[in-house]
C-alpha cells in the first residue's frame, strides 16, 4: 500500500486516476505517525513552495524517518523540490533536506522566447542508468509547469534545458523524484510512475523473503 | 528544448463534441472519451473541452464528460466555457480538469483569475480572450463573440497576467472556423506583450498554418478543433510536417 501524501498542495485527482489504471493500491494517511505502515510514500504538489510548510513539523519528521528505513519515495513537481533543502520561492519554509542544494528560479529569456513558467513538453537528458527511468526512450518529453527548479548534482539522473539546465529527475538509493508531471505525460510519465511500483514491489518482495528465511 | 504544442479542443454540448464556423451552424462530430483517445494516440499534446451551452443542466453532463475524458487520457486536460465563479471551477477540477479557462467572467470580475489561481496555481488558470480586428487593434468579446468588452486584446492580456493568469487562450473570431490560417499578427501582438505562454486559436486550415503561427505568430501553442476532427489532418501528420521543417515538437 502506498501512502499519497495530501497536503493541500493542488488537485490529487489525475495522480490517484494515474495510480488507479497502474493497479496500485494506495491511500491518504491522516496522521503523521501513519507513514510508517505503508510500502512507499508520494508527496505530490503544485503551486508555491510555501505550500509545503503544512508538511513542516510532524509530517517532516515522520516522512524523514520512514525514508531514513528505506520505504521508497516519490516526489512530484513541488514534492520533489521539497526534497531538497529549501526554496528561493519561500526561503522560511525548510525542504525534508534528504538531497542537497536549493531550488532556484528559473530565469528564462524573454528575447528568445523563454518564458517563465516553463509550460510544456521538453525532453529528458539521461545521465547514467537510472531504475526510473528504465524502458523510457533516450530524450523522451514529459509535461512541465513550473518556475523554479533543483540544480543538477550527484542525484540528477535526468536533466532539462529551458534556458537553465536543471535536475528533472533525481534518484538517490530509494528517493525518486520527478520535476514534471507523469500523470500528465502520457505513455512516458505512466512508465515512469510504474518504475516507482516495479521498485516498491521488488522491495516488498525483498522483505518478504527475508522474513519467512528467518 | 521547449517544444511547441499542439492542442486539440473539443467543443460539447449535451455530452457530444460539435464544431461551428463563427460561432455558428454546429456540426455533431462524435463522442469526447472516444475523440480524446484517438488524439492521445496520434499524439496530441493537450486536450480542451469547451461547453458551449453551459446552461445550468449542462453542468452535470459536463462533470460527466470531464470525468470520461480524464479517465482515458494521461494529459493536461481544460475545461473551458460557462466557468463564471470559484465552484464552478471547483467542479470542474474536481471532475479531473487540469486547467480551466475563463472568458466572460475574468473580464467581469477579474478578481477571479486571482482567486483561482491562489487556490490552484497560476498554472491551473488559462484566460482566453475572443477577439477581431478592429483598426490597428484587436477588440475584445464576450459572451461567447456577441457582445464587445470595450477592451484591446493586448492590453487585457498583460492585465490577466499581472493578476495571475498562467495562459492566454487567444481565438480570432475572424478566422474562428474559416480555415484560412491563424491571426498570425494579433497573436504575435499578444505573444511579446506578455510573459507567460500563449495558446494561438481560430483559422487552422492546413499544416503550413500551425508552421506560421509559430513562427511568425510566436504562439507558444496552436488549437485547433475541427480540422482534427474530421479527419482531415492527422496530428501525427501535422507533427511529422512541422518537425521536417524544424519546429520542436514532441514526436
Amino acid at each position: 500500500m502506498i501512502a499519497l501524501i495530501d497536503y493541500g498542495a493542488g488537485n490529487l485527482t489525475s495522480v490517484r486516476k494515474a495510480l488507479t489504471a497502474l493497479g496500485a493500491d494506495f491511500a491518504t494517511p491522516a496522521r503523521p505517525e501513519d507513514c510508517a505502515q505503508f510500502s512507499a510514500l508520494i508527496v505530490p504538489g503544485v503551486g508555491n513552495f510555501a505550500a509545503t510548510a503544512a508538511l513542516v513539523g510532524p509530517w517532516r519528521d515522520a516522512i524523514a524517518e520512514t525514508v531514513r528505513g528505506g520505504t521508497p519515495l516519490l516526489g512530484i513537481c513541488l514534492g520533489m523540490q521539497w526534497l531538497f533543502e529549501g526554496s528561493d520561492e519561500a526561503p522560511e519554509v525548510l525542504g525534508l533536506g534528504v538531497l542537497e542544494g536549493r531550488v532556484t528560479r528559473l530565469r528564462g529569456d524573454a528575447e528568445a522566447g523563454l518564458k517563465i513558467p516553463h509550460v510544456g513538453w521538453n525532453a529528458l537528458d539521461f545521465r547514467g542508468t537510472a531504475r526510473i527511468l528504465s524502458g523510457l526512450e533516450p530524450h523522451a518529453h514529459v509535461y512541465f509547469t513550473h518556475s523554479y527548479a533543483a540544480p543538477v548534482t550527484d542525484a540528477c539522473v535526468a536533466a532539462t534545458t529551458h534556458g537553465d539546465t536543471f535536475a528533472s529527475v533525481v534518484e538517490r538509493d530509494n528517493i525518486f523524484g520527478v520535476q514534471f508531471h507523469p500523470e500528465k505525460s502520457s505513455d512516458a510519465g505512466l512508465q515512469i510512475i510504474r518504475n516507482f511500483l516495479a521498485v516498491t514491489r521488488g522491495l516488498s518482495a525483498a522483505a518478504r523473503g527475508a522474513e519467512a528465511e528467518c | 528544448m521547449l517544444t511547441k504544442r499542439i492542442i486539440a479542443c473539443m467543443d460539447v454540448r449535451d455530452g457530444q463534441v460539435v464544431k461551428g464556423v463563427q460561432f455558428q451552424q454546429l456540426r455533431h462530430a462524435g463522442d469526447p472519451a472516444e475523440l480524446a483517445q484517438r488524439y492521445n494516440v496520434e499524439g496530441i499534446d493537450e486536450v480542451v473541452v469547451l461547453d458551449i451551452t453551459a446552461t445550468l443542466e449542462s453542468r452535470q453532463a459536463l462533470a460527466r464528460t470531464i470525468s470520461a475524458v480524464a479517465h482515458r487520457i494521461f494529459l493536461p486536460l481544460t475545461v473551458g466555457g460557462g466557468i463564471r465563479k470559484e465552484d464552478d471551477a471547483a467542479a470542474a477540477v474536481d471532475a479531473g480538469a487540469d486547467k480551466v479557462s475563463i472568458n466572460t467572467a475574468a473580464l467581469s470580475r477579474p478578481d477571479l483569475i486571482t482567486t483561482l489561481a491562489r487556490r490552484y496555481g497560476s498554472q491551473a488558470v488559462i484566460v482566453a480572450i475572443d477577439a477581431k480586428r478592429r483598426g490597428n487593434g484587436f477588440a475584445v468579446y464576450v459572451r461567447s463573440g456577441t457582445s464587445d468588452a470595450a477592451r484591446d486584446a493586448v492590453e487585457w492580456a498583460r492585465e490577466a497576467e499581472s493578476r495571475g493568469a498562467g495562459e492566454i487562450l487567444l481565438t480570432s473570431m475572424d478566422r474562428d472556423g474559416t480555415r484560412s490560417g491563424f491571426d498570425c499578427e494579433m497573436t504575435a501582438a499578444v505573444a511579446n506583450a506578455v510573459n507567460i505562454p500563449v495558446i494561438a486559436s481560430g483559422g487552422a486550415g492546413d499544416l503550413d498554418h500551425f508552421y506560421d503561427v509559430f513562427t511568425s505568430g510566436r504562439a507558444d501553442a496552436a488549437l485547433a478543433a475541427s480540422i482534427f476532427h474530421y479527419d482531415d489532418t492527422s496530428v501525427s501528420e501535422l507533427k511529422k510536417h512541422l518537425n521536417a521543417r524544424n519546429i520542436p515538437v514532441r514526436m
